[in-house]
């Protein structure tokens, strides 16, 4: 069988992305995995294990200062120049900022279609993308190259198969043009424990009704009480209770999780574009009138201050 | 400075948005079209640029006919002239074949400084930047929350999962924003008044020197194959707090054995 190729999201702190492991698991269905590292060097050490574990048969590692040090345009060469010699049947991203990116470049320097955002991907190359906040299913393919796809994260259950991935580094040859956009400084950011907002189970969000910064406490505790992450509506983010990059919505994140809790979020439709998707809904809102209750599964019409810290509370007895 | 603001017209965001049941495109017919929100941003980034260091702003849109409204908008905001790639033939255009005529124009304009938004809100693809850097061999700075410029040089800051990242580059450069960046500018009737006597040059496929068939449903690199509707979710149970509303939330997590 052909290779699939999958290209590793993975952070500093937690290691491979769960993305990448979903990655792993739709590229089993569609041929043998292999996975790329892009990355600083010994970046493709700290991950071969988990990869292993997933199934990745191979792995290709690109290690280099010039890999790190630079936005995506050296990673796209790399990734140009492998997908040219071993000609895999299908090369798979995960549909963040940077996948995104790193996969324009690859089908602007390859002449290849490209499709982002794509919830699922048949052997035949037909994808799913879902559409217009949620509202449209489209099936699609592209017609010109091989599939280029960047995966929307939790889309795919990933399934542990055990493999024994050989390493093949790869030679980083990249031209100057690559190193025009500079990355001078990496500033990390405090968020604790909590799972990234876009691979996280359990999504719990609060609104303009938690009525200030401070509040947000009650979000987090509810969110870390059920192992989650923690989102925000636009309206939240822009009265400075919560920071940008834990907004959901059209402007924001989408999410998708298994469980998505809206804490004094009216459900306006730049929020519902980044949430309804999610398997489960649930609301907790003063207003019995607020939209986000024709997409809830569950809600409560009542004063959150009340009904959250009570819920808390039942959680930890049920401990 | 010599700026170019890319412009996209998009569907209304706010109401319901379709694609097409003949050939699954965009349904601009029965939509409320207006400029791409984020494209708001880049403008109003562009004209502090231009306030602060002199030079020029050109608003750059490819689109139908019925994207003037559009360009007329934005121009009210305050740039200095337009230019509308429209042509028949790149109706059906896929992001592959739109990277390509949007460069094709950005190499008539001779930019020190091409921003956009960092995405539409139509298609959320977010790949425009880095086609156009990649095919005009610039640097793409993009998903910036803040962009400083120091004679040649810019330098944003973007946000990333785990923080943020400072990227510089020397212009010329493409730089996208997100909407943390600054707050718009709302046009004011002077600007409205002005906008209408502000050039908007025309640039067909031809002028481009791009070929029909390298753009629209024929040079297209991917195509839909079909569409349908999501069934659109229908609320459950909606209980009102009277005291037990929040083990109540928790017995149906616990049903739903989430807790």
């Amino acid at each position: 069988m052909s290779e699939v190729l999958v290209v590793v999201e993975a952070t500093r702190e937690f290691g491979v992305k769960k993305v990448t492991l979903e990655m792993l698991t739709l590229a089993r269905e569609l041929g043998t995995p292999s996975a790329v590292v892009l990355g600083g060097a010994g970046a493709a050490e700290a991950l071969s294990a988990k990869l292993g574990e997933y199934g990745a048969e191979k792995i290709y590692a690109a290690e280099s200062e010039e890999i790190d040090g630079y936005l995506v345009a050296p990673k796209a060469t790399v990734l140009a120049e492998l997908v040219k010699r071993v000609e895999p049947a299908a090369v798979l991203l995960a549909s963040s900022q940077e996948g995104k990116e790193i996969a324009a470049r690859l089908a602007v320097k390859l002449d290849n279609g490209i499709l982002t955002d794509v919830v699922a991907l048949d052997a035949d190359g037909t994808a799913t993308q879902v559409a217009f906040a949620g509202s449209t299913i489209v099936k699609s393919k592209v017609t010109r190259g091989l599939p280029l796809v960047t995966l929307r994260p939790n889309s795919v259950n990933p399934v542990p198969a055990a493999a024994t991935p050989a390493v093949e580094q790869l030679t980083v040859t990249v031209t100057d043009t690559d190193k025009l956009a500079k990355v001078v400084d990496r500033v990390a950011e405090q968020k604790g424990s909590r799972p990234e907002l876009t691979e996280a189970s359990v999504v719990v969000s609060g609104g303009r009704g938690v009525g200030n910064a401070d509040n947000f406490k009650l979000v987090e505790e509810l969110a870390d009480l059920l192992g989650g992450a923690v989102g925000a509506s636009r309206a939240a983010v822009d009265s400075g209770f919560y920071p940008h990059q834990f907004q959901v919505g059209q402007t924001g994140k989408t999410v998708s999780p298994q469980l998505y809790i809206a804490l004094g979020i009216s459900g306006a439709i730049q929020h519902r574009a980044g949430m309804q998707t999610s398997k489960t809904i649930v609301a907790v809102n003063k207003d019995a009138e607020a939209p986000i209750f024709e997409l809830a599964d569950f809600g409560v019409v009542g004063d959150l201050f009340k009904v959250v810290p009570q819920a808390a509370e039942e959680i930890r007895k049920r401990k | 400075m010599n700026i170019v603001v890319l412009v996209k017209q998009v569907p209304d965001s706010g109401a319901d948005r379709n694609l097409r049941t003949d050939d699954n495109t965009v349904d601009r017919g029965s939509a409320n079209n207006v400029i791409n929100e984020m494209d708001e941003y880049a403008i109003e980034e562009a004209l502090k640029i231009k306030e602060a260091h002199g030079g020029e702003v050109t608003v750059l849109t490819m689109g139908p006919d019925r994207a003037t409204e559009s360009i007329r908008k934005a121009l009210s905001m305050g740039p200095d002239k337009a230019v509308h790639v429209v042509d028949d033939a790149l109706h059906g255009s896929c992001a592959v074949a739109t990277s390509k005529v949007l460069a094709a124009a950005l190499g008539t304009l001779n930019a020190d400084l091409v921003i956009c938004g960092a995405e539409s809100t139509d298609g959320r693809v977010q790949v425009m930047p880095h086609m156009i850097a990649e095919r005009l061999g610039v640097a793409a700075l993009t998903g910036a929350r803040k962009l400083t410029v120091d004679g040649g040089t810019l330098t944003v800051e973007r946000q990333t999962e785990e923080g943020y990242e400072v990227v510089t580059a020397s212009t010329p450069a493409v730089v996208s924003v997100w909407d943390t960046i600054n707050e718009p500018r709302y046009p004011s009737f002077k600007g409205i008044m002005a906008a209408k006597k502000k050039p908007v040059q025309t640039l067909s496929l031809g002028d481009l020197g791009v070929a029909p068939a390298e753009v629209g449903f024929d040079g297209a690199t991917s195509a839909v194959l079909e569409h349908s509707k999501r069934p659109p979710r229908s609320g459950g149970a909606k209980i009102t707090d009277e005291g037990e509303g929040g083990v109540k939330l928790v017995e149906f997590l616990a049903t739903e054995k989430f807790v």
